[in-house]
């Protein structure tokens, strides 16, 4: 058994302080240890982008983060995405798309599509495309996906403020 | 298996390589790859976990008049999404770009991907045709110690590289491009995105009045670790750009890759891509 540390963070708008073995990751610390199971972990290499969060605003795979490297940042996960008023606007575009087939890859597709809404309000397709690289789905839904990113990327251009 | 004794994130270069100065240290920075290798039982942690994404000055791109510098713990975004290294080297945004996955690249520092020592190192072959040395930082005699070499003579084996386990990789450098260089790289896998290359190619030179000079040219996978392709570059020096030439540079790309079969490709198909690769970027600069 590794070395444990105290390391504080924010999380969902939250601070979280607690005490982490050194090479746990972060999504094993997310899920077994905070209880946040919206995250999933699927490979644990990295290929699949299932356990995609937010760090500083930028997305990552959580299964190769060490949880230690989490000491001081802002993490976003999927639970942080719900508003008070309910779903995150990308959320709801996949309900409305129907880009949700078996649903396990989703929190991690709709953490990466947030992130590529939010860093280019002119997203195009390919774009989105391109940015969901890291995301596989085996059910082969990304035609509903890149609808779904499209939506929430000309809806943003109308009104400014989802 | 060794147990890590204590973790250890500073926020300055000295703490850091005090920390490392008895070789008992394990850096840390993405993760991306250490993760992998620690957990598959690839590597084992040493005494120390060493976390050096704290330190300061270790991040960001500078571009001076004469030379560019790389801090190790830059990531692959910040390189991809950097417009001045758009504008000067764009074979090392061109790598940035066909990396991994825009998660991994959010993550993977540019110091880890040299570090790891992969043939397949994404951001190798490009540093290589920069003609990129690598900065080593050490604590002796109670000072900072730093060393500067080449790129090219950094790799010894798959994993593995000259730096000893004292040293840390603080930054890499290179010589500003003159204003006649031109660079392409290319790379080759079943999926454009997350892919470990199957061979990949890398050809910077100044080209001046359809001339070729300074030629360097850099391959990956086709060997023990990434290499310059002196051979290639021997023909195509001095030379006019033109189908002769670019014939001759093919011919001779045999003499420098000496690729494997693994579970990737075999050698052969390695040996015929990379030759379809010398042809394919000698075209595009030629075309341009």
């Amino acid at each position: 058994m590794s070395v444990e540390t105290e390391i504080r963070f924010k999380l969902n708008g939250r601070e979280v302080s607690l005490t982490v073995p050194v090479t746990m990751k972060a999504l094993a610390m997310l899920r077994d240890k905070l209880g946040l199971t919206g995250t999933k972990y699927a490979c644990g290499e990295g290929e699949c982008g299932a356990c995609t969060i937010k760090v500083d605003g930028k997305t990552v795979n959580s299964c190769l983060m060490y949880a230690v490297d989490c000491d001081g940042r802002e993490l976003v996960t999927i639970e942080g995405l719900r508003t008070p008023e309910g779903l995150h606007p990308v959320q709801q575009a996949f309900v409305d798309h129907g880009a949700v087939q078996c649903g396990f890859c989703m929190p991690g597709m709709i953490m990466q599509a947030d992130y590529l809404v939010e860093n280019n309000p002119e997203l195009t397709r390919e774009e989105a495309q391109r940015g969901l690289e890291g995301n596989l789905c085996r059910c082969t839904g990304y035609t509903k996906v890149l609808d779904a990113v499209e939506a929430v990327v000309e809806a943003k251009k109308c009104c400014g403020r989802c | 298996m060794q147990e890590i004794s204590s973790y250890l994130a500073p926020r300055r270069l000295d703490q850091a390589l005090q920390a490392m100065a008895d070789g008992a240290a394990t850096v840390l920075c993405g993760g991306t790859d250490l993760a992998l290798q620690t957990e598959s039982g690839a590597r084992h942690y040493k005494a120390k976990l060493l976390n050096i994404r704290r330190i300061d000055g270790l991040t960001g791109i500078e571009v001076k008049a004469d030379q560019v510098r790389i801090g190790a713990a830059t990531t692959v975004s910040d390189i991809r999404g950097n417009p001045e290294l758009a504008t000067i080297a764009p074979v090392l945004v061109e790598a940035a770009e066909h990396f991994a996955s825009e998660q991994i690249r959010n993550a993977a520092s540019l110091g880890g991907n040299i570090c790891n020592a992969s043939p397949a190192g994404d951001m190798i072959p490009p540093l290589l045709v920069l003609g990129a040395s690598v900065e080593l930082a050490c604590w002796r005699d109670g000072a900072v110690q730093t060393r500067l070499m080449p790129l090219e003579g950094f790799f010894v084996s798959p994993g593995k590289t000259v730096k000893l386990a004292e040293e840390l990789l603080t930054a890499v450098v290179f010589d500003r491009p003159a204003a006649d260089f031109v660079a392409r790289f290319k790379k080759s896998g079943p999926r454009p995105a997350l892919e470990i290359s199957t061979v990949s190619l890398a050809l910077g030179a100044r080209l001046s009045n359809g001339k070729l000079s300074e030629v360097r040219v850099a391959m990956g996978s086709v060997a023990p670790t990434p290499l310059r392709a002196r051979h290639v570059e021997a023909v195509l020096e001095g030379k006019a750009l033109d189908a002769a030439s670019i014939a001759a540079a093919v011919a001779s790309a045999a003499e420098d890759a000496k690729p494997i079969d693994d579970v990737r490709a075999s050698a052969w198909y390695r040996g015929h891509l990379v030759r379809v690769f010398v042809e394919e970027v000698l075209n595009d600069v030629r075309g341009n």
